[in-house]
């Protein structure tokens, strides 16, 4: 199977390396950063292609851009991980219906086009005969869309409870294990490197709401957007509040809440006994999924990480393979 | 509520089929075999839920099954919940939204914690709230939420899965 990948970051860098790594039968026939490309139809040389990003900052030529590899490149499976724009979804959009038009199937870990343009992306995928996958763009490692569409198929979903911001997650777990105070916890987040310099996104609930319209969208069929979403960050939090939960063998989490049938799609800090499966250490994720015939699932994992992404990048790789070779025979 | 009846077959069915038809909600039934009654009678305590101005038929469709009702406890405030409150909650009239809750008759704040670090910062608050029924605690809760919403406060609420 032969992949053009777009995107260059820890996402992208994780794909290739555990491509070059493990012998999966997947041929990298493009690649494309923010500023140069690279093709080659019998394959690249990643480990070239990484020493040169990691030495001069970029990967190939700099008059090829990434556009050039979606319309030119000789690939079977578009994987479309360039960094997220919540705003329009672009370039990424683009990328993934030009690629799906031209009859590649595609893999992105993009929160942007899936949270905005689900239903239009899904319909051009039915239209071409082709897969859009995104297992990457909620819950990290943890396999959630897959669980969902195919493990859980045939159940009504009830209900999804989830962690699914991990800096948040950090926060609240460092407040209540060391009382720090929100600011002091923040900060300590910013220097492990789990938040952004603006961690707006994060701590305001954006981040897993958009996660949330992700997973509310693959189970229900009409379509939902973030603004559907009720949002409430963990910014407002004091300690003192988590310590008059602990008293009470509680502590405060931020869920992301969708109950299809009451028409509940929410993401607040809430209440839960410190004993619930939610209540996750550190920058894990978890999810339980509440359903008619399986009963209640809970999911906890890695939530990002460039390795951990790509575990779910490369699981949605092999599941189009497989799908499409019709058996499970042989990995050349 | 504790009944005596006979101890022949039916009549536990008999004694119970007036609670679902005055729409209440059976907890626990607890069948009391060992204890020795006069005049082969069994004494059974049902633990049940109703709202109050039901009582009274209950207790009459009951007697009309020919069950005697030997006591009736009371607990009136089934339903509790814990929640936190986060804000300037004394400048903006804590008393006042106790009272919102209180005011409702069928809901109460039963336990306030708080906490004021300084009187710049905001406090932080635990609130107990009981309520008659699953009903009333949504509307309860509706309140606050209003009340949140009006004075700034970031009211943070328990995760109940669904049923």
């Amino acid at each position: 199977m032969r992949v053009a990948i777009l995107g260059m970051g820890s996402v992208g860098r994780g794909v290739l390396q555990m491509i070059e790594e493990k012998n999966l039968g997947i041929t990298v026939t493009a690649v494309a950063d923010s500023k140069s490309a690279l093709m080659d139809r019998d394959g690249i040389r990643i480990e070239e292609v990484l020493e040169a990003k990691r030495i001069h900052g970029f990967c190939g030529d700099k008059s090829l851009g990434a556009m050039d590899v979606v319309t030119g490149a000789a690939y079977d499976v578009l994987v479309e991980v360039t960094p997220t724009n919540a705003g329009t979804g672009e370039p990424a959009l683009t990328h993934i219906l030009t690629a799906m038009e031209r009859g590649h199937h595609v893999v992105t870990s993009n929160k942007g086009p899936i949270s905005r343009e689900f239903s239009r992306l899904r319909s051009i995928a039915a239209e071409k005969g082709v897969q859009l996958r995104y297992e990457a763009t909620v819950g990290g490692a943890i396999p959630i869309i897959h669980t969902l569409t195919q493990g859980l198929a045939g159940n009504r979903i009830l209900a999804i409870f989830g962690v699914l911001n991990g800096t948040c997650n950090f926060i609240l777990t460092r407040m209540a294990a060391e009382g720090l105070t929100y600011e002091q916890a923040l900060l300590e987040a910013r220097e492990m490197g789990y938040a952004e310099a603006d961690p707006t996104y994060d701590v305001k609930g954006i981040d897993p709401a958009i996660k949330l319209v992700i997973l509310a969208n693959t189970i229900c069929r009409e379509t939902l957007k973030l603004e559907d979403v009720e949002i409430t960050g963990i910014d407002l939090l004091t300690n003192d509040a988590l310590r008059l939960a602990e008293e009470q063998h509680c502590t405060i989490r931020l869920i992301a809440e969708a109950i299809p049938d009451r028409g509940i799609l929410r993401v607040a800090p809430r209440l839960l006994p410190i004993s619930h499966p939610l209540v996750v250490e550190g920058t894990l994720n978890a999810i339980t999924i509440e359903t008619d015939m399986a009963g209640e699932i809970t999911l906890i994992g890695k939530g990002a990480g460039s390795v951990e992404t790509a575990s779910a990048i490369i699981g949605d790789l092999l599941y189009i393979r497989d799908a499409h070779a019709g058996s499970h025979s042989k990995t050349t | 509520m504790k009944l005596e009846m006979k101890d022949a077959p039916g009549q536990l069915v008999a004694a119970l089929k007036p609670v679902s038809e005055v729409g209440g909600n059976i907890i626990a039934v607890i069948h009391q075999r060992d204890e020795k009654q006069r005049g082969g009678m069994l004494s059974v305590q049902i633990v049940l839920e109703l709202p109050e101005q039901r009582v009274k038929d209950l207790t009459r469709l009951i007697r009309e099954q020919g069950v005697n009702i030997q006591r009736i406890g009371h607990e009136r405030l089934l339903y509790q919940k814990t929640v936190m409150v986060i804000g300037h909650l004394i400048h903006t009239d804590l008393g006042d939204t106790v009272d919102r809750i209180d005011c409702t008759g069928y809901a109460e704040v039963t336990e306030l914690n708080i906490s004021m670090p300084a009187i710049t910062q905001v406090s932080s608050a635990r609130l107990l709230i009981k309520a008659v029924n699953r009903e009333d605690m949504e509307q309860a809760m509706a309140i606050l939420r209003r009340v949140a919403k009006e004075k700034e406060f970031l009211l943070v609420e328990p995760l109940e899965e669904i049923e």
